[in-house]
């Protein structure tokens, strides 16, 4: 499950799972949906992703930033995520497809993942993981 | 905003003072009803920002200031590297060195009306928009370099644009003292083929009519009238600023408490001035304005050529071009001061050194991009804004609600009819864009201009209205 957060002039993408994994994966689900729908980018071809940082939060940041990056430069959309997290790793594969205005009606490109109400943290039996993202 | 936590001293300038662990005090220039409106997360944030290490005089927020990342969008603060003063990526944004440039035409309003359709549909085409879109150039690695030390004196070089376009941009169109080698692999591969591209959200190609002129004498000097058309550029540098913001935000986020930086914000990560890690971001900041020079430069030439085919007789030239998200190394009071806009644009009052000589006595033009479909202003800097704010004026409307909440209020099909019926030709890749761009999503751009020119930040000058709105 994931959803949008207001934030002034960007907006906040928050994922929840039943591990931290998988509110990083939902996390990511929902920065897709700031720029498409989802539904709509079919998961054809897979891209390996791996990343560090110092604590789960700067990581969060991290992985959706490697995102950001393979989106950029190879020009797709992502819809599924399989990721795994094990001591502020990250190892990852997202898949999805070549960006189709025609198809995709991209709205924003994504500048970057930023720290602002960044935070990993427990949330019922599960967890949540939300931040920022600046369009 | 809660009034009561500021002390007013004169109708627009509001200053919180110095307490806890701020250095200097906040100041904040804005009319009354535009700081009722503001968003709380701006006190917060000029405050931490005044909590920096060797910051000098105050924390700044320009008339638009709203919540940013770290530091407030509209925040201006200089720091002495002389003091422990730091440099701070937030400070600068993610998107170094956005700005905007505006070229006169030699056009009045008929010349366009007779083919606005025709060219709006062309600019669309010739000028490449929104995600995923490439442009025509590819650098390979040495030219990479080249741009990023070049900016645009190397485009003009390379043939987009003229000599003369150079003396119009800050710092006569290179910044120097940049560092490619300290722009990442990983950023200068996002930048590979997105030179002379416009990019999405806010940014925007603009072809304008000039429907008010407030002050004849500096109108004059910057050679605006009533009825002339003008253009508009507001973009920035593109993959590879975002991926130099990324990567420098995390490096003085993790080496913050090496240096002794106690951090209110983890946001506001940053580094000293005089500190590897801060003179390695300065040297990729540069190059990436550089980027942003470079690639208003060529959008500058795309324009040029679809002009010359709809409307041989204009003549494109620059009126100026700024950056609002910069640090720059300034001379204040004597001293050398990093100063950092963020979303606050350079405000040099007439008679610097640093104008171009045929504006220098009207003082620098200040340009600001208002929201799609309402109205966009040049204003010019003045004496006074030295002492104000470090020479510092606002540098667009500021949104007043979220693209979450815009996106539910309008439909971009709907938005781009009612333009169309006001005479205003949207061309968009993406509806949902136009959704979240809607011009009621944004602060009343007037009641902007009118605070920063009341408060003496700059001078108003002149009022641009749209005929032609390219959006990214």
């Amino acid at each position: 499950m994931w959803e949008h957060y207001e934030h002034g002039a960007d907006i906040g993408v928050r994922g929840f799972g039943a591990t931290k994994a998988e509110a990083f994966e939902q996390a990511a689900l929902a920065m897709t949906a700031v720029v498409a729908d989802p539904a709509a980018v079919a998961p054809l071809e897979g891209v390996a992703i791996e990343c560090q940082a110092p604590d789960d939060e700067m990581l969060l940041a991290q992985w959706l930033n490697c995102l950001i990056y393979e989106m950029s430069v190879r020009r797709m959309l992502f819809s599924k995520f399989d990721v795994r997290v094990e001591n502020a790793k990250l190892s990852a594969e997202a898949w999805g497809e070549a960006v189709d205005a025609a198809r995709h009606h991209p709205a924003v490109e994504v500048k970057g993942a930023t720290y602002t109400t960044l935070r990993v943290a427990r949330h019922g039996d599960g967890w949540v993981a939300q931040t920022v993202v600046d369009v | 905003m809660e009034l009561g936590l500021f002390k007013r001293r004169s109708d627009y300038e509001w200053e919180i003072a110095q307490q806890g662990a701020m250095r200097v005090p906040a100041i904040i220039y804005a009319s009354e009803a535009l700081m009722r409106d503001m968003d709380h997360k701006v006190y917060e944030q000029v405050v931490n920002v005044a909590t920096l290490p060797g910051i000098v005089k105050a924390s700044y927020a320009m008339p638009d200031a709203h919540w940013g990342y770290g530091f407030p969008i509209g925040g201006v603060a200089a720091f002495d590297p002389d003091a422990g003063g730091v440099v701070s990526g937030g400070g600068v944004g993610f998107d170094i060195s956005c700005g905007v440039r505006c070229l006169r035409t030699g056009l009045k309003r008929p010349d366009v009306m007779k083919v606005q359709k025709e060219l709006a549909h062309e600019l669309s085409r010739s000028i490449p928009a929104g995600l995923g879109s490439t442009g025509a150039i590819r650098l390979g690695e040495s030219e990479m370099d080249a741009m990023l030390a070049g900016g645009a004196r190397w485009a003009v070089q390379r043939g987009w644009g003229a000599p003369e376009d150079l003396e119009r941009i800050e710092e006569q169109g290179q910044m120097k003292h940049a560092k490619p080698g300290k722009v990442s692999p990983q950023a200068k591969k996002r930048q590979r083929d997105e030179m002379g591209t416009l990019g999405s959200g806010n940014h925007y190609l603009e072809v304008q009519e000039v429907t008010a002129v407030f002050d004849q004498d500096i109108a004059s000097i910057f050679e605006l009238k009533e009825g002339d058309i003008a253009v508009m550029i507001h973009c920035g540098s593109r993959g590879l600023g975002h991926q130099i913001g990324t990567e420098y935000l995390k490096a003085m986020a993790i080496n913050a408490a090496r240096y002794g930086i106690r951090l209110p914000d983890r946001e506001l990560a940053c580094a000293p001035i005089n500190s590897e890690v801060g003179q390695d971001y300065l040297g990729a900041m540069r190059a990436a304005i550089n980027c942003a020079l470079a690639n208003r430069q060529i959008l500058t030439h795309l324009l040029r050529k679809v002009m010359r085919e709809f409307l041989p007789q204009a003549n494109l030239q620059l009126l100026y071009d700024v950056s609002h998200n910069t640090c720059k190394v300034e001379e204040h009071q004597g001293r050398q001061l990093y100063v950092h806009r963020k979303g606050a644009t350079r405000a040099f009052g007439p008679g610097h050194p640093d104008i171009p000589q045929p504006l220098r006595a009207a003082g620098q033009p200040v340009l600001i991009g208002g929201s799609m479909g309402t109205g966009s202003y040049v204003l010019a800097g003045t004496r006074q804004s030295e002492a104000l704010a470090f020479s510092s004026a606002c540098h667009g409307a500021g949104r007043a609600m979220s693209r979450h909440q815009a996106l539910k209020t309008w439909q971009g099909r709907k938005v781009v009819d009612d333009l169309a019926a006001r005479g205003i030709l949207i061309k968009s890749p993406s509806m949902r864009g136009v959704a979240e761009e809607a011009p009621e999503a944004y602060k009343d751009v007037s009641a902007v201009v009118d605070s920063a020119d009341a408060a003496g930040l700059a001078r108003k000058v002149a009022r641009l209205e749209p005929l032609i709105c390219i959006k990214g």
